[in-house]
């Protein structure tokens, strides 16, 4: 028997439950006071006919081909249903309180739902140990965390060069720092200056125009700006360094127009730059929530003692509102370091260990979507890779996010 | 602020000291208020510079991505040669050769010993000419013989030449068509048998390695599948798990912890949901790879948070006054929350699920990882079928190398955008017509 038709018949076997239930009320009360309105009978009784079987029905679903006995698996349900419909009927009475006993089953639905976030978490948590504890046995979480030298592919055969694969994963970690501080170093300052020019200078219509065009600019899809990216800032950054380089070389800067000449469009700057545009709505709402809450008195205040507004601005907004901005900042950080796509589309492969922004680097991300979307093999330590990669991404920025989340929610509590 | 400055008042005495101490304060107010107009200007300037990028990055996608819309094909009379078809195994003839011979002969050519001349022709034309004529003699074997009208698309490239991509006065080294083949182009043109219309290929077909005949049929209806799953998912759940910590939830630790943990999953990068995906979606549960039913997963998880945010606000914001009257005539409180608060705070709670799903929309790092990567051209009949979906058919025609995918993929990303711009726009819609201010 199909799912679908198993749900179904559930579905009808707890309907008919209902009706049966309602029924035998109306007829037990005979025109008396009932406790409850009867189709609040009728629920009980369908609640524990339909509620247990369904959760069965999902556990086993999910669990799935590991379990053995899946060929009982809708006769199980159907007993269970049974079972759960025998075991409500007889309580029926006009004096039962079925209300409270619904609400009883209401609230713990919503406490299932609510739960979902916790699993989610876990879900995350475990998924990510397991695997990359698996990808520990094979590599030394020390060589994986200090080692300096990333290669993963590993040889078709045992005797070829490279073999084993090299798993060191700090020129990622330092691509990854890079293109983050290039993006911040963009979304930083222009986020923040919007932010101050739309709370404290604008007026109402310009604030009513620039807000929803940097929701826009907010809600383009992130693969947007990597084609963005890849397709108009790589080649016009490339183009003009190119031509900058040729005309330095043969001059006394030789040696910068023979580098600048052959710069490439996967340079760090650009996955970093674009990245920052996409980030200063970020910062900019972030920012904007932050200067809004500070009381209007300490400006006030400061007017009053003669200051103008810039200086108001920076030495009584901003130091009030500081740690908020910090925790903005941080969350930018955050979103930055777990970026995907724009890295994928506009920056490198090569794992290099530098901090030029004209270099190509490769980061995190990056190396994760490679490595799983590649062959599809689970147990070799190159898919593993991927899980250690993820869980190292995973554990920055939940701290980063931890940190940033307790800063603001500290910060607004503050003037509360 | 820039105007004359005041004199001070206080400090108008005679004696030349003070007015030195004038003179000195009224520099320094000259500074400061130089100061602030600076200030200011860096303000404008970071908004500017905003509003400007976006702008460039508007404009440019659409001025890649408008010359996809329109395209050219190519209409010519075939006879079908019975020499050259074996009836027996009609799938081994070379239909795209004989098109290309009877363009050459339409043109008054003649083809050479070794057959580049035709072959010139062939690489002008999309090998789905000679599908089409397959299909139709495979159906119709009676066709043999006799002489057929055929139509359809240039090849990516002959289409770029006639949209001025390609031109004459570019070294014909450095272009993918020799001299002999824009002749040719031009001679068809001349002759009327190209035609350029409305490119519907790109809304009625699926993905193909040929841009010419590539679409996004594939695409829109996985994304539309995937969003669905979603939805499904996470717009019940979502909003479930809001009203109990809204409106049922003890303020204790266990709930303090949920809250934490919602926040902090609303910030979690979305590849890590990705992980998430291929190591217990896929390899616990087992659900088909790359089906929309494990992308939908993934992305309810991801819209979850944003849901619940939403529906908490939402629901903060209807009055206490609400909930006392219903408790007031006897409700209990899950009377009082869904019978009356909840249908108070939908439109907020629609509007929040519209503009998470809108999110999850453009959302492509973790489908990737979950298998949406690989190349589908068939259009997924259901939720449990190999499919992809729009951002990640962006990022696969970002990919590829043909010159024609580069004005698709911008126009891929038209339409992704349209979508989303749709779903805002009623999003807004809701919000404006049904929110209540109490």
């Amino acid at each position: 028997m199909s799912t679908g038709l198993l749900l179904l018949a559930l579905f009808a076997f707890s309907a008919l439950t209902y009706v049966l239930a309602r029924r035998k009320v109306l007829a037990a009360a005979g025109g008396g006071r009932l406790n409850s309105l009867p189709g609040y009978y009728g629920s009980y009784v369908a609640l524990w006919t339909g509620v247990p079987a369904l959760l069965l029905l999902i556990v086993l679903t999910l669990a799935g081909d590991q379990l053995p006995g899946r060929a009982y698996l809708p006769g199980l349900a159907l007993v269970l249903a049974v079972a759960g419909a025998l075991w409500a009927y007889p309580k029926v009475q006009p004096s039962f309180r079925a209300r409270t006993r619904v609400d009883g089953w209401v609230r713990a639905v919503l406490m299932a739902c609510s739960g979902v976030a916790i699993l989610t978490t876990l879900g995350i948590v475990l998924s990510l140990l397991y695997e990359s504890l698996r990808f520990f046995d094979a590599v030394s979480p020390w060589s994986f965390l200090f080692g300096t030298h990333w290669s993963p592919q590993i040889a078709l055969r045992a005797d070829q060069a490279g073999a084993s694969g090299a798993f060191g994963a700090v020129p990622l970690f330092a691509g990854t720092f890079l293109i983050m501080l290039i993006a911040m170093s963009v979304a930083g300052p222009v986020g923040l200056f919007s932010a101050i020019y739309l709370s404290e200078y604008a007026g109402r219509t310009t604030r009513a125009w620039v807000k929803p065009a940097m929701e826009i600019l907010a809600g383009v899809p992130s693969v947007v700006y990597g084609f963005f990216a890849a397709l108009t800032v790589g080649p016009a950054l490339r183009g003009t360094f190119n031509a900058v380089g040729a005309q330095l070389v043969g001059g006394p800067l030789n040696g910068l127009g023979l580098y600048l000449s052959q710069v490439q469009n996967q340079m760090a700057l650009v996955a970093g730059l674009v990245m920052g545009i996409m980030l200063i709505p970020f910062v900019s709402s972030l920012s904007d929530d932050i200067i809004n809450s500070v009381p209007q008195s300490l400006r006030d205040g400061s007017y009053a003692m003669g200051a103008t507004k810039s200086e108001t601005v920076r030495k009584v907004v901003l130091p009030a509102a500081l740690p908020g901005v910090a925790g903005a900042f941080l969350l930018g950080v955050s979103a930055a370091i777990g970026e995907t796509m724009i890295v994928t589309m506009a920056a490198g492969l090569q794992p290099n260990l530098t901090a030029n922004p004209l270099d190509t680097v490769t980061t995190v991300t990056v190396q994760i979507v490679t490595l799983l979307t590649g062959d599809q093999e689970f147990d070799s330590p190159k898919t593993l890779a991927a899980f250690g990669l993820g869980l190292t991404l995973f554990v920055v920025t939940l701290i980063l996010n931890i940190i940033a989340l307790a800063v603001v929610q500290r910060y607004r509590e503050q003037y509360d | 602020m820039t105007e004359a400055l005041p004199p001070l008042a206080g400090l108008r005495a005679a004696s030349p000291a003070a007015s030195a101490v004038q003179v000195a304060a009224e520099r320094r107010l000259k500074r400061r208020y130089a100061a602030e107009q600076r200030f200011k200007w860096y303000g404008r300037l970071a908004i500017i510079l905003a509003l400007s990028f976006l702008a460039v990055l508007l404009t440019r996608i659409v001025g890649q991505g408008y010359t996809a819309f329109w395209t050219h094909s190519v209409t010519t009379q075939v006879r079908i040669d019975p020499a050259r078809v074996d009836r027996s195994y009609i799938e081994g003839t070379n239909f795209d050769q004989m098109i290309a011979e009877a363009v050459l002969v339409r043109l008054g050519g003649r083809d050479d010993p070794e057959g580049l001349a035709s072959g010139q022709i062939r690489r002008l034309l999309s090998p789905d000419l000679g599908l089409n004529l397959l299909v139709r003699v495979r159906e119709d074997p009676s066709l043999i013989g006799r002489t057929v009208t055929v139509g359809g698309a240039v090849s990516d490239e002959a289409d770029f030449y006639f949209k001025g991509g390609i031109t004459r006065e570019q070294p014909e080294g450095d272009r993918p068509l020799s001299n002999q083949q824009l002749d040719t182009l031009d001679r068809l043109q001349a002759e009327g048998l190209v035609r350029s219309g409305f490119n519907t290929t790109l809304f009625t077909r699926t993905d193909s390695t040929q841009p010419e005949i590539a679409g996004l049929l594939g695409a829109v209806i996985g994304s539309a599948l995937t969003i669905l799953v979603a939805a499904l998912l996470a717009v019940p759940v979502g909003v479930l798990a809001a009203l109990y910590l809204e409106e049922f939830s003890p303020r204790n630790r266990l709930t303090q912890f949920i809250e934490v943990n919602i926040n902090n999953l609303a910030a979690v990068p979305s590849i890590v949901y990705g992980l998430l995906g291929v190591a217990v979606i896929l390899n616990t549960f087992g659900l088909p790879r790359a089906s929309p039913l494990a992308g939908g997963m993934v992305l309810s998880l991801m819209a979850m948070p944003t849901v619940i945010i939403a529906t908490r606000s939402a629901l903060k914001a209807v009055p206490p006054s609400i909930r006392e009257a219903a408790f007031g005539v006897g409700a209990s409180r899950t009377q009082t929350v869904f019978h009356h608060v909840l249908p108070l705070a939908m439109p907020g709670v629609m509007t929040g699920a519209i503009l998470a799903l809108a999110k999850a929309l453009g959302e492509t790092a973790p489908l990737l990882l979950i298998g949406m990567v690989a190349f589908t051209p068939s259009i997924p009949s259901g939720p449990t079928d190999a499919a992809t979906v729009l951002p990640v058919q962006i990022f696969l025609w970002n990919n590829a190398s043909e010159r024609g995918f580069e004005e698709r993929t911008a126009a891929a990303i038209l339409v992704l955008l349209l979508f989303m711009i749709c779903m805002n726009a009623l999003a807004i819609t809701l919000r404006r017509r049904f929110e209540r201010r109490w």
